[in-house]
């Protein structure tokens, strides 16, 4: 183990390619991100304001990660991640207005406000789930996985077509869970792309504190015999591109892959935490490679995005989340007759045919 | 003695301080103890008066750092284990109930497993099902084992302290909601030793048992039930393992009623033990049958009415003493 307390990641202020993705899938992921960050500021706001309650994580900084995955993906592939999701939930598609009800504790929330910040779900857009326990979601992913390419291959006798993406923390590196779920996916040949959010820290703890080989993490996944990649996460083409190479090999070949995704998270692991160990210098550093400003300067510079329409796009994601939080706030507190049901299945009643429960009148 | 007025948290670190100053084989573990000083604060200044060797981070292992404890208490050591919370032993399954509490018998007698296994137990506020475990009747389950519920600052000095000179592995179990509460505790050395309960409130017209947090909300209702001309003698029961029978026996023989309040699941629970117990040795002394009081059936829900109204909570309790003295 080495003992620097640094994050074993540089940032990298690159500039974007001018190829590539065209302006108006960049333009989607410009409004994609802000709608992220906007989500998530209205979140701190609002925990601070005592309407959210319980552990909260934001996704501040990372966004490009799930916009860029998310990006890479077919709309049915199956997604899982940990506690900190309400990017990845919002990335699939869910209406904000069902993340923030959720967290306000409402019967409108994409779990009924049963789960909370740390577990969003919308079956809808195969989102299955934020995990509250480290490393937990790692299995699932396999197992998600093991369901599509059985679905593919027994049920339907076709080819296995889909690909899972199991998010997970650099922290969760040092789970058990995690690496039984490694072996098993590359002993059943499964179709699972393990991405690791390397933000540099599990909580208050350095990668290179709690992980050995902290600096290359890629050479675990060499132990499994996976593919992996090492994608700078702060640049959201960087992401798309090097994601749309593993997922569309995973694809094909219907075997596992690591991905170590380099990014930072630019507040504190959760809503209480004074970030001691590591320095403003650090913090001020990451912050110039913000991934929002990086793709519209981009826009701005080498594909026509004028400053207006940037500001009426980030005026449009401002409105939109300032609706889904009244959205959040109309939507009544769950009846005390809620708490019992969803046990057992047969209380559940019909499915709705949708992922999110009754909802109040658009 | 010299007391002074500190924190649960507070108390905990001295028991934790003074039982490493004494004996060199007694260290602290677990995610963020040292660095972080402690993901609640516990342990904060004790990495800087003992040292890493001693107050020890480790990654986000627990089945690995609660097992590799193990094997140096097998080998004499005396560690102290953090769980950030208890709902995170859970992936150290293994280990604590399969290791930790049978090394003795299974080894027939050459090992034993002087360990303490600490972290915040049961609700913590809107943390979620994942984050809201009630281990107790989960684990109180397994022989071999010992466990203890602090409810006052002085009480979670005293019970660590004998936790961490106790040859046999305990499972202390902390409630992040009692974490900041301030109580008189005594500055100089001092032990509670285990299996003695405490009337936390005398009565006469009906016992009241708990443990740990939800003794908060038994004071509470039993406030309450005074008004009304129900004056409940309310017992805490301090350890599960060793269960102090006895005292909660002779309460009941002299009130007749008795109500359990378990903040763990009702099925094979504490409260079922108890009350089954009570009902054995108070058969010709009861006027009811005992009354529970446990977390709702189902798993903790985040919304806030819906927690609230699935803890065991004083209308509750209320309503359950209300409910067994009614032909008093
Ligand atoms: C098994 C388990 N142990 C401990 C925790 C407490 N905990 C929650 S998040 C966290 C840090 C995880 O860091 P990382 O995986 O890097 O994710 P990040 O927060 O950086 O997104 C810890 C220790 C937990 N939720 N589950
Ligand atoms: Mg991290």
């Amino acid at each position: 183990m080495t003992t620097s307390s640094k994050p074993d990641i540089t940032p990298q202020s690159a500039s974007l390619k001018a190829k590539g993705p065209s302006t108006d899938l960049l333009k989607q992921w410009l409004r994609d991100m802000l709608l992220i960050r906007e989500f998530e500021v209205r979140t701190m706001q609002a925990y601070q304001n005592k309407k959210i309650g319980g552990f909260c994580h934001v996704y501040i900084g990372q966004e490009a990660v799930a916009v860029g995955c998310t990006a890479a993906l077919e709309p049915n592939d199956p997604v899982v991640t940990a506690y900190r999701d309400h990017g990845h939930a919002l990335a699939r598609g869910m209406d904000p207005k069902y993340g923030m009800a959720e967290m306000f504790g409402r019967i409108g929330g994409c779990a009924k406000g049963k789960g909370g910040s740390m577990h969003f779900f919308d079956k809808e857009h195969h989102m299955y789930g934020g995990h509250g326990i480290v490393g937990a979601q790692t299995p699932l992913g396999a197992g998600l996985a093991f369901a599509t390419k059985y679905e593919d291959e027994i049920i339907n006798g076709g080819v296995s077509n889909r690909v899972t993406l199991s998010f997970l923390g650099d922290g969760a590196l040092n789970q058990g869970s995690f690496h039984e779920a490694q072996n098993l996916a590359g002993v059943l040949d499964l179709p699972v792309i393990f991405v690791c959010e390397n933000n540099g820290y599990s909580m208050g703890t350095a990668i290179s504190r709690g992980t050995t080989m902290g600096h290359d993490i890629t050479s675990k996944a060499a132990g499994y015999g996976f593919d992996s990649a090492v994608i700078e996460g702060m640049d959201v083409i960087e992401v798309y591109e090097g994601m749309k190479a593993v997922v569309d090999k995973c694809r094909e070949t219907s075997r596992p892959a690591f991905v170590d995704m380099r990014t930072y998270r630019f507040k504190g692991h959760s809503m209480s935490d004074p970030r001691k160990y590591r320095t403003k210098e650090e913090e001020q550093q990451y912050a110039q490679d913000d991934p929002i400003d990086k793709l519209a300067n981009e826009l701005m510079n080498n594909r026509g995005l004028s400053r207006d329409e940037y500001d009426v796009m980030a005026k449009e994601v401002k409105k939109q989340i300032r609706e889904a939080t009244k959205w959040a706030e109309a939507s009544p507190i769950p009846d005390i007759e809620e708490l019992y049901r969803d046990v057992y299945v047969e209380k559940f009643g019909p499915y709705s045919g949708t992922s999110l429960p009754a909802m109040l009148e658009d | 003695m010299t007391t002074r007025t500190i924190e649960f948290r507070e108390a905990l670190r001295e028991a934790m301080s003074e039982e490493m100053r004494e004996d060199l084989r007694v260290f602290l573990i677990g995610e963020e103890v040292a660095q972080y000083n402690g993901a609640y604060k516990v342990s904060r200044g004790m990495l800087d008066e003992f040292g890493p060797k001693r107050v020890i981070d480790t990654p986000i292992s627990e089945s690995g750092f609660a097992g590799m404890s193990i094997g140096a208490a097998m080998m004499g050591l005396r560690p102290i284990v953090e769980f950030m919370s208890w709902s995170f032993s859970l992936v150290a399954a293994d280990p604590i109930l399969n290791n930790a509490p049978k090394m003795l018998y299974m080894s027939g007698g050459q090992f034993g497993c002087p360990i303490v296994f600490r972290g915040n137990d049961g609700a913590g506020g809107q943390l979620g099902s994942t984050h809201s475990w009630c281990v107790e009747s989960m684990f109180a389950n397994v022989p071999g084992l010992k466990m203890a519920i602090p409810f006052t600052p002085y009480d979670a000095k005293g019970l660590l302290k004998t936790a961490i000179r106790d040859d046999d592995p305990v499972f202390f179990l902390e409630s992040e909601r009692l974490l900041s509460i301030e109580g008189e505790v005594p500055e100089e050395s001092y032990t509670v030793p285990f299996g003695q309960a405490l009337i936390r409130r005398p009565g006469t017209d009906c016992t009241i048992v708990s443990f740990g947090r939800p003794l908060y909300f038994c004071l509470e209702a039993a406030k309450t039930l005074a008004q009304e001309g129900i004056e409940c003698e309310v017992i805490d029961g301090r350890t599960i393992k060793p269960l102090d029978i006895d005292t909660i026996v002779a309460s009941v023989r002299k009130t007749n009623y008795c109500v359990v309040v378990d903040q763990s699941w009702s099925f094979a629970s504490v409260g079922s033990e108890i009350a089954s117990q009570v009902h054995q040795h108070c058969f010709d002394d009861l006027d009811n049958h005992v009354m529970r009081v446990h977390n709702d059936d189902v798993p903790a829900p985040y919304a806030y009415n819906l927690e609230q109204e699935m803890l065991p909570n004083a209308r509750k309790i209320c309503e359950a003493v209300r409910a067994v003295t009614y032909n008093a």
